[in-house]
């Protein structure tokens, strides 16, 4: 048990001082009948090497990303992190410390939360960010829960291009709470589709660009129908490098975004940990969630930076706060904030654009497949084909061949009745290599 | 009994004590550090890419024109700047971190390294099934784990932090009460005055009125006031066990029969499991749904704020109402079911995109495994004995909140003992950090007065027990000799003097703009 530095004779010399027989003594308030004798039926103490080598067998049972051609997205992206990144988070200072509740002794999380909050805003094109949420699928439902505090109504108005995942983490929460949503159908290209579903009891209308197909839209229209009906436009963002090269949420008239911040710094992980970012304007400051960061100074002047804000959080008014929230992504804001600073305007723009070049490189690869017929129109770094068979068991095929090929759009909604749909993510970790590869394999799995 | 070692390590006899001014404004080694917005990293970038060969003509007026705002630093530039972040901050690896309630203990290393096998951190959550065999099967046997030790027939694991766990809780037991047609009359949920501020939020936010169950004087939950409370009107309680005050509920199996007996369900909050893991198992108290969190108990790291997991525990009465998504094995390996539709269940949904915190799983399991059953049991153990030594070795200068009986996992002080003296627990705590070490929990919980929640964890020595309560008695005798200027004007001897709060909360800025003038971007 080498974590505990107790020995025997520290245990008998502190039962002594506090005046206890036993460790018994100390339990005594549990009742009898719920005390366990001995120990649960669990495999006993193991070494490290023990330990290393029991995950390490589960972990070499997966096919790991990087070892294949491989193209998959739809909310989780691939990108390569610079070694830094996950240098500097491991330290000591950052890794094992605490929610920064002593300003004094954290100034250190406290401005990284800082540059990531200024970071983020600029990304977004919005003037406030906060310190992060879980994860944007949890941003966006927090987004919706405060378009009806801010709007007092009670419906949201939801694009068929929005992540199924996010649509339905989002339902969960907001239903329970007696807030109505309206989701359009699928659609590759139909943002501009929630127009005509506003209505006055609207409070909000939530899009994602590029969208779950990979379409990138202007949206710039939807606001201005959003807001002359009093509702607000929450955008959906899940691949965060896209920003450096369209237009921002917040330039096409945003005032929330609820974005996914995994692309930057953060590893694939399986689907977590990620770090939800969640954007709006400064006149709905108050009403959001989560945690923020601000600028202060010192008994001597200097400046520095605290938590604030507080009197929305739960540990201040209880049943009546913005949410339950008590937390963020620290960590995961630490490692994007870090790879956003070695990036800087230049690697990020120039990141982008070879993310965008892979896909179209990819994209015009497997349209010269007979059979393959691309769905969408304009994409970043993605996009959604059809194929002449079921996509999942093409995938499935194609696995066998180790080629990640891409997400079934049946994985993410069985029900939707694009079983032949097929959404292909690439990035700059893509070599020309796996695009033929996938081309390839593809070809012969079609029978092209 | 003086703990401070000074035998043998000679330190100047008279130390010069009068500072002047650095030319530079700074303090040695511990410079203030610009942000990344106020130097010249406009333009720069520390990352090399090859040339893109398009300019993303063919999105037309998609593309982004104006400037961004995002300064870039050279490598060097940047490891230097976080670096010298880091140092800025205080951290377990330093010190004991005594957050009551909240908790830091060691966070081994060899967790991290577990976590950052490529085979589970460059898996992507919807690769085919077949190329994550080892993955479900790690959050299978992560689930046995906790289904073992707390004696629960079911997990979800999906939830993202304790709140989030919270919130899976009570949307199973509303999902409950609306499959027994029982919702509509089912409206309040009972929390103690004690209760995490998280408790009475979360209940809101699904929906349900919260009723206040008062607190007996020995700091535990009102059995007959809770009883008056108990109806048919009320879907669930939510208890701390062992609570925010550091006690067990004593009268725990009473709560669970009166509840049940009233066709509630128990839900127990489990931030404090470290306390009783290995010793006691939640399922024979009664309770129907309890969130772990995996960094408090199973030393996954909080980095600074997080990313935490919430894994609630449920009963066999909430079990079919889990959220999607969940693993289930037979004799084709494991598979993953990710619609509430799915397996005949009743889930009452999803709550996150993904599949979780699959990141915090691999490193809860790696601690788990490391101690086994029979270690996790000594942890709760050495966590109680530690926080018990404390309380014992503070309670003749300092005043125990519930100075009778044992505590559990934390020791709970009041500012009784501080009377007269002008100095409040604020005051009390940053004048621990002069002396090194990073304040206790300050009042919180609510119910009692200037309250000061120390919480040493089993990581803990005796050899830094010791020191800590060296200091903090020092402290005490200090504060009681009438030494005020020591605890008004502390922190003296830390990267920042004390921080302005209130300033920042009335007018806040949130977020550096270019100086007026300037013609730096955004």
């Amino acid at each position: 048990m080498r974590y505990l530095p107790l020995t025997p004779d520290d245990r008998t010399a502190m039962l002594a001082a506090i005046g206890a027989k036993s460790i018994d003594d100390l339990f005594v308030d549990v009742p009898e009948s719920a005390r366990l004798a001995g120990t649960v039926d669990l495999p006993r103490v193991a070494g490290e090497l023990e330990v290393e080598r029991a995950l390490s067998a589960m972990a070499a049972k997966n096919a790991t990303a990087g070892a294949v051609p491989f193209f998959c997205g739809a909310g989780a992206y691939k990108h390569h992190v610079p070694a830094t990144v996950d240098h500097v988070i491991q330290r000591s200072e950052f890794l094992t410390s605490y929610t920064p509740y002593q300003p004094e002794i954290a100034q250190g999380t406290l401005q990284y939360l800082y540059e990531f909050q200024t970071q983020v805003a600029n990304l977004t094109g919005m003037p406030v960010a906060n310190a992060s949420l879980y994860d944007g699928s949890t941003a966006m439902a927090e987004g919706v829960l405060m378009a009806t505090r801010v709007t007092r109504r009670n419906k949201a108005v939801i694009s068929g291009g929005v992540h199924p995942h996010y649509v339905k983490a989002t339902e969960t929460v907001v239903h329970a709470v007696g807030v109505e949503t309206q989701v359009l159908a699928p659609a590759f290209d139909a943002e501009a589709a929630v127009i005509d579903q506003i209505g006055p009891d609207t409070a909000c209308v939530v899009v994602q660009t590029p969208n779950v197909f990979g379409t990138a839209t202007d949206v710039t229209k939807i606001a201005e129908a959003a807001h002359a009906a009093g509702a607000l436009l929450i955008v959906v963002v899940t691949e965060a490098v896209s920003m450096g090269l369209l237009k921002s949420p917040g330039e096409m008239g945003a005032d929330i975004v609820a974005a996914e911040g995994q692309s930057i710094g953060n590893a694939l992980n399986f689907g977590g940990p990620y770090v939800g970012l969640f954007a709006t304007r400064e006149k709905l400051l108050r009403q959001t969630p989560g945690r923020y960061c601000g600028e202060t100074v010192d008994a001597d002047g200097r400046r520095g930076f605290v938590l604030t804000l507080s009197t929305r959080e739960q540990h201040i008014r209880r049943d009546k706060a913005t949410s339950n929230i008590c937390t963020n992504s620290g960590l995961c804001t630490l490692a994007f904030t870090i790879h956003m600073s070695l990036l800087g305007e230049t690697g990020l723009r120039k990141l982008a654009l070879l993310n965008h070049e892979k896909a179209v490189a990819t994209r015009d690869a497997l349209a010269a497949i007979p059979g393959v017929e691309i769905l969408t129109p304009r994409f970043f770094n993605e996009f959604a084909v059809r194929l002449p068979k079921n996509a999942a068991e093409v995938v499935d095929t194609l696995a066998g061949h180790h080629v990640l090929a891409g997400v079934p759009y049946s994985r993410l909604a069985p029900d939707a009745g694009m079983d032949d749909v097929l959404l292909v993510a690439a990035t700059e970790t893509t070599l020309d290599a796996d695009i033929q590869i996938l081309a390839k394999s593809l070809s012969k799995v079609l029978g092209a | 009994m003086s703990t401070m070692n000074t035998v043998g390590r000679p330190t100047a006899p008279n130390a010069v004590t009068a500072k002047p001014a650095t030319l530079t404004g700074g303090r040695g080694l511990l410079q203030d550090e610009a942000l990344i917005f106020e130097g010249d990293g406009w333009g720069k970038t520390g990352v090399d890419l090859p040339e893109p060969k398009t300019n993303g003509s063919d999105l037309g007026d998609l593309v982004r024109k104006d400037p961004i705002g995002l300064p870039g630093l050279s490598e060097p530039e940047a490891m230097r700047h976080y670096v010298r972040l880091s140092q800025k901050n205080h951290a377990i690896d330093l010190a004991i971190y005594p957050l009551g309630s909240c908790t830091m203990k060691h966070n081994p290393r060899l967790n991290e390294k577990m976590a950052r096998l490529p085979g589970f951190s460059d898996i992507h959550p919807l690769q085919p099934i077949s190329t994550v065999q080892g993955a479900l099967e790690l959050m299978d046997t992560l689930a046995h784990w906790l289904k073992t030790l707390t004696g629960m027939p079911a997990v979800a694991l999906s939830p993202k932090a304790g709140a989030h766990g919270e919130l899976c809780g009570l949307m199973a037991i509303r999902a409950a009460h609306e499959a027994s047609g029982q919702h509509e009359k089912r409206r309040k949920v009972l929390v103690p005055t004690s209760a995490h501020g998280t408790n009475p939020a979360t209940a809101a936010f699904v929906g349900y009125s919260v009723v206040e169950v008062a607190q007996t004087e020995d700091g535990r939950v009102d059995v007959a006031d809770l009883a008056a409370k108990l109806g048919d009107d009320v879907a669930a309680i939510m208890v701390t066990n062992p609570n925010t005050c550091g006690l067990f509920e004593r009268d725990i199996l009473e709560i669970s029969r009166l509840t049940h007996e009233a066709g509630a369900y128990f839900y127990c909050d489990g931030a404090n499991f470290n306390a009783i893991v290995g010793r006691v198992r939640p399922g024979d108290l009664g309770v129907d749904a309890m969130h772990i969190n995996l960094h408090k108990t199973f030393s996954t790291p909080h980095g600074g704020g997080g990313p935490g997991a919430g894994p609630v525990v449920l009963s066999e009465a909430l079990a079919p109402f889990a959220p999607a998504p969940w693993v289930v094995h037979d004799d084709g390996g494991y598979r993953l079911i990710e619609r509430e539709e799915d397996e005949a269940q009743q889930a009452f949904g999803r709550l996150c995109a993904f599949q979780g915190q699959m990141g915090m799983y691999t490193r809860a399991l790696s601690y788990m495994m490391s101690h086994g059953s029979d270690g996790l049991r000594q942890v709760a153990e050495d966590a109680v004995l530690n926080a018990n030594y404390i309380k014992a070795r503070l309670s003749d200068l300092m005043s125990a909140a519930f100075p009778d009986g044992p505590c559990m996992h934390e020791a709970l002080f009041d500012d009784e003992w501080l009377k007269g003296t002008d100095i409040t627990t604020l005051d009390f705590a940053k004048a621990m950090i002069d002396e090194g070490f990073h304040p206790m929990t300050m009042y919180f919980p609510l119910v009692v007065h200037g309250a000061m929640l120390i919480e040493p964890t089993e990581t803990e020595s005796k050899a830094e027990l010791d020191r800590f309560i060296e200091a903090m008695r020092l402290l005490a005798q200090a504060a009681k000799a009438g030494d005020v200027d020591r605890f008004k004007g502390a922190p003296f001897h830390a990267p920042m003097r004390r921080l302005d709060e209130t300033r920042a909360a009335r007018s806040p800025v949130l977020r550096w703009s270019a100086p007026e003038g300037s013609n730096q971007a955004a």
